[in-house]
């Protein structure tokens, strides 16, 4: 099986090319050593199979992006039989001069014309015929949007010998240098001597690596800066011999991606599009509201009815249930809810098949509560990060995000990063996962890492039940606060919080120059179904395979440190059981059906809490607590593995805190849950509030962690690891220290300026910090 | 005629490039991008924020920072 290598600029139908080529074929992979899509696939579609590697998207083949070294390297070391070259027809001239590049290698080239069917609307012409025979290599026109053309391109491209010597569209012009350097790499018999020759008079980073060759340079080029020549010799190439091959017949019309343009990249009116489009897209993920008609009917003082009010059969409640409470959900609701209904049924029937094996009660408790209830809170999300996924990709695809970045650079640029950074920050508030994997959009790795690092703090869905609750049973304990006031109070300090670190980051470990901001504006067009249905097809299968494996895992440790004591004694009871033996204390356990864990102390997980628990002693919820003050400790130890575990500790742990059993999947039972809590261990409100944004900004749940470890570059995830602990144990004992005795505040500020002075020293050169530490040394 | 830095550049300008400036990596990002010595461009417009710019070259739309539109050098018509 010939094997081919797809090559082109970004933006021009590469992938729609890609998939229209392999379909259900292709598979995604990581170029070795770096976070880069890597997309092979099998062409089934002629007499002979071939397979095609998808390069990234380069504009050139210069050493500086990763993308564009992996392309040089997989084309020089793996020889592939042929590079298809996807060319837009649009945009000629800039697409050529990748090609002029390709042209050097020796290896076998054909071109996709890709686009054709909007030159000819546009009322353009380009001759193929014409462009073939200056190029020297096939070309072929095609629509990768169409499907048309594709059969052609790839019999010609099987049917190409499979040898090529490289050629040059610089002999004219630099051909006696050319060859001097070329001499330099024949004598030792390098293959591609043309392409590397002219990489080494291009004073290429990676070609003076070789042994003798920044010699062969001064040899060749005699002390002249080639760079600006080749790169000018090969654009002035390209518009004297190939541009001739494009007819254009009209110019300086508006294009309607130029109206498009100057509505959303408007002066006045861009920010607030932005800042619209942005609210829709959380709006149709997140809302249960979605045409606002419970608010607009309660705000009338005529409320629409809640669904038990409507007094529906049961089985009519659940369908509606789905789509309507007081009002009308979102499409990303209405789907977890389908979602939901599916694995509520799916546990059910396993109860029940257990049940009539005869199965033990624990086993019933470990599948289904454990393992089931586990990886089912995880694959609850997945409907609405793929809503997430889907309005983003939308927006990569139709060119619009690329206006973003261009609107929002100004802002970000003042953190040292580029306006590209802000999605992978605001998706953070929809869930970590999905915008740790957006990153890859960032060039720069230390801008990348300073990103990954404070996407946790934009506070995720799983964490809101956090706030809400513990603000609620604020207010239920103290009679303090407004819950919406302290929630988002708690959202702001969280990206104040990101902002700090960002400027601290980048500053410090994460240094570097703002990376520049030379990008593309590709014309605005409609996303294609096909794309974005594979792209999250791709999307859930990564989100499906973790949550089978390291949830999964993790929530069977939780489950057996919650459930056993320390000598493997098994603590879970029959709810009904304690019942009958104690009606009057466990009254509320009356409905409950089931095993219910109310000797939670005796836990494996509570003896962790209580040892771990004098930590927490400068943050408000440590040693400073009455009794059961290690079960803040133990819900946040549970939180490492998913975030809704907080509260469902809280919900657990109730029982013995305050003497009776609270669901907290009901409503209103979450605040009941940290009510009685705060209630019941003596914890004061800084505590309380410290305690929430140790929360918020402390290790994100296990699915983030492994994400975040994939995307890092290598040997950053256990520095961040210690980041996240490090900023919310400084952050938390802040809050606490200072809510608690208000002149602490003075002490921060002062460290806060010590610290601030320390770094703009060193980094004026004023300052050696090592230098202290060597001192000490000798002495 | 009059020499010009690109930054320097009012909405709805054009020139022709004479000069292309700066540190190896944007220098030669820059040059990739078809931003080299002879190619003719038009500014096309601003940021909201003032910053970056958009400018047409070789047919298509690139934006870049002020910092970096520095580096290029433009003959005004």
């Amino acid at each position: 099986m010939k094997n081919f290598a797809l090559a082109g600029n970004p933006n021009c139908g590469k992938t729609t090319l890609f998939n229209a080529l392999t379909g259900s074929t292709a598979h995604v992979g990581n170029w070795p050593g770096v976070t880069v899509d890597k997309r092979e696939g099998v062409y089934k579609g002629g007499a002979e199979h071939a397979s095609i590697v998808d390069l990234p998207g380069i504009y050139s083949l210069s050493p500086y992006t990763p993308e564009e070294v992996i392309s040089r390297n997989y084309i020089l070391d793996e020889k592939p039989a042929g590079i298809i070259n996807i060319v837009d027809a649009t945009n000629l001239e800039r697409n050529l001069y990748l090609t002029t590049q390709l042209l050097e290698m020796d290896v076998p080239v054909i071109i996709a014309l890709n686009m054709m069917d909007a030159v000819e609307k546009a009322g353009d012409k380009i001759d193929a015929k014409k462009l073939e025979k200056a190029l020297g290599v096939p070309v072929v026109e095609i629509s990768a949007l169409r499907g048309t053309g594709i059969k052609q391109l790839m019999d010609r491209a099987i049917a190409m010998p499979a040898e090529r010597k490289g050629t040059t569209v610089l002999q004219e012009a630099l051909g006696d240098k050319i060859a001097v350097a070329r001499a330099f790499y024949e004598a030792d018999g390098q293959p591609s001597p043309l392409f590397h020759a002219i990489k080494l008079l291009e004073s290429d980073e990676l070609e003076l690596q070789k042994k003798g060759a920044k010699e062969a340079l001064a040899r060749a080029a005699g002390g002249e800066d080639m760079e600006a020549l080749i790169a000018d010799e090969r654009y002035k190439y390209i518009s004297a011999k190939l541009a001739g091959a494009k007819v254009k017949s009209s110019e300086g019309q508006l294009t309607k991606s130029d109206k498009i343009d100057k509505v959303l990249t408007h002066r006045v009116w861009a920010i607030p599009i932005f800042l619209v489009v942005l609210f829709a897209i959380f709006h149709l993920t997140f809302s249960e509201d979605l045409f606002f008609i419970g608010a607009i009917s309660e705000a009338a003082g005529h409320p629409l009815p809640a669904l038990d009010e409507l007094g529906l059969s049961e089985g009519g409640a659940m369908a509606l249930g789905l789509i309507y409470d007081g009002a009308v959900f979102s499409p990303g609701v209405i789907l977890t809810n389908l979602l939901g209904l599916l694995t509520d049924n799916i546990t059910l029937g396993f109860s029940m098949l257990i049940e009539v094996c005869g199965g033990a009660a624990w086993v019933d408790s470990l599948v289904c509560d454990a393992v089931l209830g586990g990886i089912f809170a995880v694959l609850g999300f997945l409907p609405q990060i793929l809503c997430l996924f889907l309005f983003f990709s939308i927006l990569e695809d139709t060119g619009y995000m690329a206006r973003i970045a261009f609107v929002l650079d100004r802002i970000f640029r003042r953190f040292g990063l580029s306006g590209r950074a802000f999605m992978p920050m605001i998706m953070g508030f929809g869930c970590s996962l999905p915008a740790t994997i957006n990153t890859r959009t960032l060039a720069d790795d230390k801008e990348r890492t300073a990103t990954i690092r404070v996407i946790p703090f934009f506070s995720c869905g799983a964490k809101l039940p956090i706030l809400t609750s513990m603000a609620g049973g604020l207010l239920a304990i103290f009679g303090v606060g407004n819950v919406d006031a302290i929630t988002f109070a708690m959202y702001l300090s969280g990206v104040c919080i990101a902002i700090l670190s960002v400027l601290l980051m980048r500053n410090t470990t994460q240094r570097g120059e703002t990376p520049p901001f030379i990008m593309e504006l590709p014309a605005y067009h409609l996303p294609g179904f096909k794309n974005l249905m594979l792209h999250l097809w791709d999307k859930t299968k990564h989100f499906v395979k973790k949550a089978f494996t390291i949830i999964f895992a993790s929530t069977v440790i939780i489950w057996i440190l919650q459930s056993f004591s320390w000598n493997w004694e098994f603590l879970l009871q029959d709810a009904q059981e304690l019942y009958a033996a104690d009606p009057v204390k466990w009254a509320s356990l009356e409905a409950i059906e089931g095993l219910v864990n109310v000797r939670a102390n005796e836990s494996i997980l509570g003896g962790i809490g209580m040892l771990i628990q004098p930590l927490f002693t400068p943050l408000g919820f440590g040693s400073q607590l009455t009794a059961f003050g290690w079960v803040f400790a133990a819900a946040a130890l549970t939180g490492l593995v998913a975030k809704e575990n907080v509260i469902a500790t809280f919900g657990a742990l109730a029982a013995i805190v305050a003497g009776q059993y609270i669901d907290w999947e009901a409503e209103e039972g979450a605040v009941e849950a940290a009510a009685a809590m705060i209630g019941g261990t003596g914890i004061s409100i800084p505590g309380v509030i410290a305690f929430i944004i140790f929360n918020m900004t402390t290790i994100p749940c296990f699915a983030a962690c492994a994400t975040a470890r994939a995307e890092l570059p290598k040997g950053k995830f256990k520095w961040t690891l210690l980041f996240w602990i490090c900023t919310s144990y400084i952050v938390s004992c802040a809050y606490y220290t200072i809510g608690s005795w208000w002149w602490t505040c003075f002490i921060w500020l002062a460290l806060a300026a010590a610290v601030t002075a320390l770094i703009v020293l060193r980094n004026l050169g004023k300052f050696d910090i090592t230098k202290i530490f060597r001192r000490k040394k000798k002495e | 005629m009059a020499k010009k830095l690109l930054s320097d550049f009012t909405v709805g300008e054009s020139g022709k490039i004479v000069g292309v400036t700066g540190e190896g990596r944007i220098r030669r990002r820059l040059f990739d991008m078809g931003v080299t010595p002879g190619a003719e461009l038009i500014m096309r417009k601003k940021a909201p924020l003032g910053d970056p710019i958009e400018i047409t070259i070789r047919g298509y739309e690139l934006t870049l920072r002020k910092v970096e539109a520095a580096c290029v050098e433009v003959e005004t018509k």
